[in-house]
This record gives structure tokens, C-alpha cells and sequence, in this order.
């Protein structure tokens, strides 16, 4: 996989062929339901207005990326802890509010069910269909001992904010969630 | 009667704009393709997709609660 810096400056020369595509970054550090939600909303509705959608997830938001079947994760006992008591994947998201220990995200997800919202699920692979790039934070994942075998598939290269913050200054888009 | 139909009935925000974009680049330049939709959102969303992507809004109708977009390619 090339790092993320080498493809943008591959798109830098792709631009000069071919209309430049607008950007659009999100920024994804929380882990809550309520905020994994609008961010894949956002970010496909990015990819439907043809823009190059970039998700980068980071601290919380990492979790989101978890496989669900990566069981406890990490290496120190801080970070196997850290795995047992923040789940993540895109199945057990706490709500931010009115979590009520864990019946506020059921609650939630069987209203979704049934006003027919899609699910976070749903979405990321829908985010996937689209092209929308997926950059797990490298830094995050040292910190929280999750490996890439730890997360699902189909994601870039882990990135750092380095990349990031030179992905925003040519985004139109940029948002922190 | 379209070239193209999008039946969204029944999916929530994103998705109707989402099928609508991909139904889209099925479609060859100067063909029409409708949607359908029941969420009212699509009202707003749809129209102001259109006009950001450069595609012709030609009609916009509402039947029993089904909204109907129907789109030119550009």
C-alpha cells in the first residue's frame, strides 16, 4: 500500500488531465452512535455529489473500524482493557447522550429499523461502493494497540495528522466530528 | 415514462440522493431518469443535488405521498 502523501502528489499530475474533483475531509474521533451516524451520512452523500470523500478516523472514531471478530485486541493490559470496555465495530456504539447502558443505542437502532434509516453498517459499505477513502490513524492505533488485522478491510494506508491537515488545505470540505 | 427509474420508496435520507447519483451514471447524457421517494427530505435534497451536479430538474411531483424527480442527464 503507498502512503497517502505519495497518492496526493500522483493526483497533483492526474488533475492536470482531467477536471480537478472537489474534496471533502471528515474528521471522525468520537465513537458514539450519534456521531459515526452523521459522519458516513455525510460522507456518502459527499461521494453522490461526485466529490473525493476522505474519512479519517481517529482516537474513539477508530473503534468504528474494529472487525467483530477481533475479540480483545492490544498488547499492555491498559489496551486489552481498553478493547473490553470500548467495543466499538459498527455494533456496539454508545449514544453520547441518553445511553441508559446500552438500551439508548438499541432504542435508536430498531427506530431506524423502522423509519427505514440506513444503518452504520449499512453505510460504510455503501462508503466503500462509492470510493469514499477510509485512513485509519496511525498514531491511534500504537496508542490503543489495535493491528491491522484488528480492523476491517478495504481500508488505506494508516495515516497521520501530517496527511491530514494536507488533505484539508486542498479539501472545499473539511469537517471534525 | 423515464429512461431511467429510481424506486426509493421507503429509504431515509441518504440513500434516495445516493441511488439517484448512481442510477445516474448509468444513464447516457440527454436521458431522463425518475425518482421516487417518500422521504419528504428528498424535497430539498434532490433539487439542490441537481442543481450543484448540473442535471435538469424537469419535474417535480407529489402522489399520495410518493415524491417523483424527474431528471435530465447532462
Amino acid at each position: 500500500m503507498t502512503s497517502p502523501v505519495v497518492d496526493l502528489a500522483v493526483e497533483t499530475k492526474d488533475e492536470e488531465a482531467s477536471p480537478r474533483k472537489e474534496k471533502m475531509v471528515l474528521i471522525a474521533s468520537s465513537g458514539d452512535l450519534d456521531k459515526a451516524w452523521p459522519v458516513l451520512i455525510l460522507a456518502t452523500t459527499g461521494a453522490a455529489y461526485g466529490m473525493e470523500v476522505t474519512v479519517f478516523f481517529t482516537f474513539w472514531g477508530l473503534g468504528i473500524l474494529k472487525r467483530r471478530d477481533a475479540g480483545i485486541t492490544g498488547d499492555d493490559w491498559r489496551q486489552k482493557m481498553l478493547s473490553m470496555f470500548n467495543r466499538g465495530t459498527t455494533e456496539h456504539l454508545k449514544l453520547s447522550k441518553l445511553n441508559f447502558g446500552g438500551m439508548g443505542p438499541k432504542m435508536m437502532k430498531d427506530l431506524a429499523d423502522k423509519h427505514k434509516v440506513a444503518s452504520v453498517q449499512e453505510l460504510l459499505e455503501v462508503a466503500q461502493e462509492m470510493g469514499v477513502k477510509l485512513w485509519p490513524c496511525q498514531m491511534t492505533m500504537d496508542l490503543m494497540g489495535l493491528s491491522r488485522e484488528d480492523l476491517i478491510d478495504g481500508l488505506d494506508a494508516p495515516a497521520g495528522a501530517g496527511s491530514a491537515i494536507s488533505l484539508m488545505k486542498q479539501a472545499e470540505i473539511s469537517l471534525f466530528i | 415514462m423515464a429512461d431511467h427509474t429510481v424506486d426509493a420508496r421507503g429509504l431515509q435520507c441518504p440513500m434516495p440522493v445516493i441511488k439517484l447519483s448512481q442510477a445516474i451514471m448509468t444513464a447516457q447524457p440527454g436521458e431522463t431518469v425518475e425518482l421516487i421517494s417518500t422521504d419528504r427530505g428528498s424535497c430539498s435534497d434532490v433539487p439542490a443535488w441537481a442543481a450543484d451536479m448540473g442535471h435538469a430538474l424537469e419535474e417535480q411531483f407529489e402522489i399520495d405521498n410518493e415524491f417523483h424527480f424527474v431528471l435530465v442527464r447532462s
